[in-house]
């Protein structure tokens, strides 16, 4: 069977040459089985945003091989790899087009699945199909199917952004602390409907977390970053036992910098 | 009906055309489009070299893809190339002028008088006693067809994407459309209508002139902004009613201060309008926040 996604040798450097040249990835390989539900958790700089970015096409890497279900999609342009690599933000502004509606905006993604219709309006089955996958969501959205998208809370524009993406089921998600900027309720509801959508439509999955306790709840593997490197795989056995406290004190022994600037971004709740 | 008030109607409906180009760039892809000014010309320009040989409305039709081009080339500087959006426009617009030039054969003006036009093709249609309202309804019908048209297009799925990338450019960029193509589409749309208009206005006034697309992007902005303020923009079909209405309005107010004042004034009429029609939500706001005042609701600011 084919992984799903295999990264190889991944290295990016921010302004190379220059004395204020960064290394953001560092030489990283990652392998993700069909279905896998990664967490990756790592301070601020570690490289979990630019591994995403890299990932979904939004600059290319200086080294290495990027494949997707067997494919190669290393020079692919991001909006080619969009049509099969979901994406969510922290900020609940970039998911959706705020001056649309709602079932525009659910059009738009699923367009990916009928773009050879592109001169046809919205149609009843569309309609219908939007209406249903919104009942699902439980936020009463369902009704709402006319209401500009720039009308919904953080949480609820979160949820359609999170339904766009997997309107027609991508080979890859990518959760970039997607409930961090969300109220502690909101943010569980919109991790509910994560957690579900990702489980019945088997949708492989990696999510960047700053809680390390749903970094160990969620999904089946988590990795720990640092300095563009993967320091920690945790899976199987030895991440059903891990503890939350044992984990920091992992993440201590493994993060080269100084700890302190990076307790307040791990909070244990 | 007063011949001032028709003048006004008609020339506003062919301006609208215009405007409806901008209401693409400017409102839908969200792009301050300056090329507008060289491809209203050019519109014009082709129309009457086209009309010249006798085939007006092949005039007509061959001015909307030579305004799609001078757009498919701003757009291909803006994404492309990397050339700021404002300026990518002022240099199609520069580069116009000389095409223009070249289009009209080396004459900064072309006479129409007494050829074959859409309008003289559909004189007989309306009884003698009503010739002077003998062009209204072909203006109208040309009107009517494009806000359908592009009502139903900025529905579409394709439309959708075009508004997706002026409405959230980011998000666009993480979904599977390409900005590039949608930019493209919608620069190509707004100057393809901006030379229609360009077009339908030198069989008009029958002639055409190598500078009559100074300051179209101004009236259009007024016009948008004028049909906003009075119509509203609940949905896409006001919106596009909006932007036709704002036209019409912006001629009637040029129309009516003309009766004032001398044309040598024009100008300087134009530019109070647009400006007031800019600047009225930001009176508005100011007016409510006196009147709040007043109320003692708002102690400090």
């Amino acid at each position: 069977m084919n992984k799903m996604l295999e990264l190889e040798g991944i290295s990016k450097t921010f302004f190379p040459g220059t004395p204020n040249a960064h290394k953001a990835l560092d030489q990283l390989s990652l392998t993700l089985e069909p279905g896998d539900f990664v967490t990756v958790i790592g301070s601020n700089g570690a490289g979990k945003s630019t591994l995403f970015n890299v990932i979904s096409g939004m600059f290319l890497p200086d080294e290495g091989r990027i494949r997707l279900d067997g494919r190669d999609i290393t020079f692919e342009k991001e909006h080619k790899r969009a049509a099969v690599i979901g994406r969510i933000f922290q900020d609940t502004t970039k998911g959706t087009a705020p001056g649309m509606t709602i079932e525009e905006n659910l059009a738009l993604a699923y367009l990916r699945s009928t773009g050879k219709r592109s001169l046809m309006g919205i149609t009843a089955a569309d309609r219908k199909l939007f209406r249903e996958k919104l009942a699902q969501l439980d936020l009463g959205l369902e009704d709402r199917l006319t209401a500009k998208v720039g009308l919904l809370s953080g949480g609820q524009r979160q949820a359609v952004a999170l339904l766009m993406s997997t309107l027609v089921t991508p080979k890859l998600l990518l959760l970039d602390e997607h409930t961090a900027a969300l109220d502690p309720a909101t943010a569980e509801k919109v991790l509910d409907i994560t957690r579900r959508i990702v489980r019945e439509q088997k949708i492989t999955c990696m999510m960047i977390t700053h809680n390390i306790s749903s970094a160990l709840t969620l999904g089946n593997k988590t990795i720990m970053m640092d300095s563009g490197r993967i320091v920690l795989d945790l899976q199987g056995k030895e991440r059903q036992e891990m503890t939350v406290p044992r984990l920091l004190e992992l993440f201590k022994e493994k993060v080269s910098k100084d700890f302190d600037n990076d307790r307040t971004l791990l909070g244990q709740d | 009906m007063n011949i001032i008030l028709i003048g006004a109607l008609e020339l506003g409906l062919i301006y609208s055309i215009m405007a409806l180009g901008l209401f693409v760039s400017y409102r839908m892809l969200d792009v301050a489009d300056l090329t507008v000014d060289g491809s209203f010309t050019t519109g014009a320009a082709v129309c009457a070299v086209v009309s010249l040989t006798g085939h007006p409305l092949a005039g007509l039709m061959l001015s909307i893809p030579a305004g799609m081009a001078a757009g498919l080339v701003t757009s291909l500087l803006q994404t492309k190339m990397k050339v700021q959006p404002i300026l990518a426009g002022i240099l199609t617009q520069m580069a116009l002028y000389s095409i223009n030039l070249r289009i009209m054969g080396n004459k900064s003006n072309l006479s129409l008088l007494g050829k074959e036009s859409v309008f003289t093709l559909t004189e007989g249609w309306l009884p003698q006693s009503m010739s002077r309202l003998a062009k209204l309804p072909v203006i109208v019908l040309m009107v009517a067809v494009i806000c359908l048209l592009l009502a139903f297009f900025l529905k579409t799925k394709t439309g959708l994407s075009l508004r997706a990338t002026g409405d959230n450019v980011e998000m666009v960029r993480s979904s599977s459309i390409d900005p590039h193509f949608t930019n493209a589409l919608g620069l190509a749309i707004a100057n393809g209508l901006v030379a229609l208009s360009g077009a339908v206005l030198a069989q008009y006034q029958q002639y055409s002139d190598l500078n009559m697309g100074v300051g179209m992007v101004v009236i259009a902005l007024a016009s948008i902004i004028i049909g906003e303020v009075i119509v509203g923009r609940r949905n896409i079909p006001v919106h596009i009613l909006a932007v036709v209405a704002g036209s019409i309005l912006y001629r009637l107010f040029i129309a009516l201060a003309l009766r004032a004042a001398s044309p040598s004034d024009l100008k300087a009429i134009s530019a109070a309008i647009v400006a007031l029609a800019i600047s009225y939500p930001a009176i508005k706001e100011m007016i409510a926040v006196a009147k709040l005042k007043r109320k003692g609701r708002v102690t400090h600011e």
